[in-house]
């Protein structure tokens, strides 16, 4: 976190030095960028973290391996129920449990649909951002009926902790097929609309092309991951590179552009939400009878060692590393969170741009900020 | 590539040409260790940056995925995980920090920009300093803060006990 003791709002130069955030709409949440301006063009950006620095790693030291789960629900909210999965493959990893076929088919339906709601959220944001407020009643139409799904078989709408190390907590809700299917019905119908509102609009595009551009030599050294470097040419999709739970049973396409500007970005997130439906019809007519969980200890410890799995969240790779020495808890816990490299590609995209495509930057990179912070 | 295959070309690429600085003539640059989900490799701290540059030039491991520390009270250890993009292959490199005191490391950051961010996170939260780093200041707790919260002494002046 930064001390707030205030250099001179002016540099020698006659460069402006300007806060945006902690509390700016724009940002999504407590993120405090310091911007030097020289008229409207920005110099230099320096993001600020910390405001919502929980240290989630340090308290997982002293939660137990069922526990230490929930916690991450709380890091990228929009991601939750990945969060989870990923933890829980961390600790079946280690255990070398086998989850049952019905449990692993239900855990990326449920992914997918987390995705989806991401990246509609994501969606609405983004024109609210660039100044259009409609979209975003349009996105949370989809959105809801997504968090009415996740209610009814989870319990919450947000950070759902429906996955435990082996399985599932609960079998789903006896109309969670139907209700799915018919929500990729509708936003199948709706996408369309997506488009009229926003990707075919030409104050929207010429915002964002050729805005923020991140070459793929940039967006590999800056470890960025997710949309933000598929759309910059690199191909790194987990699902695809390292399949985890039921992503080897299906066909879906990894979205790569290379335009390495905001509209590429915009675009892939599109793409990606088609490619979502079609992991979803997919899967949800052929979920496995059986088992929910696979038989666990009560108490569960892990053998000395590392281990790390890692899975694709709506913004990016999201490692988790566990290091044991044979305890019931960790002795080391580490995420290694999409947005926290993500967001350190900011101060290099934004140099030389105007300060209104800062915020259009910062829209694509889809930023939470309590992942950042963790 | 499968591990023995990958653990004789990094073997091959990092012997001959090497100079380790101050170690013996002919000690190699890396050892591995037995078992584990990746391959793990064993690097002097001395030799990180050396090592890393090698692993990423001619080896291929482009993206440092990972970067971290753990305490084990009587030395840190610093993994970084790297992966090469074009065979998906993995590596982790480990280095021992034996003075937990005054915990010091090259930087690689100007390998790798991510690793900008990553050092100043282990900075923050294990006081590892980074030699050579562009802008080591803590990231997410306030400069005043005292003592280093994910070192294993780390006391919370604080905390309740229940």
């Amino acid at each position: 976190m930064a001390s707030l003791i205030e250099e001179d709002i002016m540099t020698d130069d006659g460069e402006f030095v300007i806060n945006i955030g902690p509390q700016h709409p724009s940002t999504h949440g407590v993120l405090h960028l310091k911007v030097w301006l020289d008229g409207e063009t920005v110099k230099k950006v320096e993001p600020h973290l910390g405001y919502i620095h929980r240290s989630i790693e340090k308290m997982c030291e002293n939660l137990s391996y069922r526990q230490y789960i929930f916690s991450t629900s709380r890091m990228d909210y929009l991601s939750a129920h990945i969060n989870n999965q990923a933890c829980c493959l961390a600790v079946e990893k280690g255990l070398e449990v086998e989850v049952p076929d019905r449990a692993k088919v239900i855990r990326t339906i449920l992914a997918e649909l987390t995705r989806l709601a991401s990246h509609a959220l994501w969606w609405g944001c983004m024109g609210l951002d660039l100044g259009a407020v409609t979209p975003f009643f349009y996105a949370f139409r989809e959105r809801e009926m997504i968090n009415d799904i996740m209610e009814e078989s989870c319990g919450a709408r947000l950070t759902q902790n429906f996955m435990v190390p082996g399985g599932l907590m609960a079998d789903v809700h006896p109309n969670f097929v139907a209700k799915t299917k018919e929500l990729v019905k509708m936003f199948r119908q709706n996408l369309p609309e997506y488009d009229q509102l926003l990707t075919g609009n030409v104050i929207f595009r010429q915002r964002t092309e050729g805005v923020g551009i991140l070459t793929k030599e940039d967006a590999i050294s800056w470890g960025c991951s997710g949309a933000v470097a598929r759309a910059s040419g690199v191909s790194c999709d987990i699902r695809k590179h390292y399949p985890y739970d039921a992503y080897d049973r299906v066909q879906f396409k990894e979205i790569i552009s290379t335009g390495c500007d905001s509209w590429a970005r915009y675009l892939v997130r599109i793409e990606e939400m088609k490619e979502s439906f079609s992991i979803i019809e997919q899967l949800i007519d052929n979920i496995p009878e059986g088992d929910i969980v696979a038989k666990t200890k009560n108490v569960i410890k892990l053998p000395k060692g590392e281990f790390m799995a890692k899975v694709e969240t709506a913004r990016g790779e999201l490692d988790v590393l566990l290091v044991s020495d044979g305890a019931a808890n960790p002795y080391r816990c580490k995420f290694r969170s999409p947005n926290f490299s993500n967001l350190s590609a900011l101060g290099h995209m934004a140099k030389g741009a105007k300060i209104g495509d800062l915020v259009a930057m910062m829209a694509t990179l889809d930023l939470v900020i309590p992942d950042v912070d963790r | 590539m499968s591990r023995e295959e990958l653990q004789a070309a990094i073997t091959a690429a990092l012997s001959d040409r090497a100079e380790p600085r101050g170690d013996e003539p002919g000690t190699a640059l890396i050892t591995f260790d037995e078992g584990g989900q990746f391959l793990n490799g064993n690097v002097a701290r001395e030799n990180i940056v050396p090592v890393m540059k090698k692993l990423r030039d001619e080896l291929g491991f482009n993206y440092l995925f990972c970067l971290t520390c753990v305490d084990w009270k009587t030395h840190f250890t610093m993994m970084y995980h790297l992966r090469n993009l074009d065979t998906r292959d993995e590596l982790v490199i480990k280095s021992k920090i034996e003075d937990v005191n005054n915990p010091a490391i090259d930087t690689v950051s100007n390998l790798w920009q991510t690793a900008n961010f990553h050092e100043r996170e282990v900075y923050d939260l294990f006081g590892v300093k980074f030699y050579n780093h562009p802008d080591l200041r803590r990231i997410f707790l306030d400069e005043q803060w005292p003592g280093y919260p994910l070192r294993k002494n780390y006391e919370d002046p604080n905390m309740i006990e229940l």
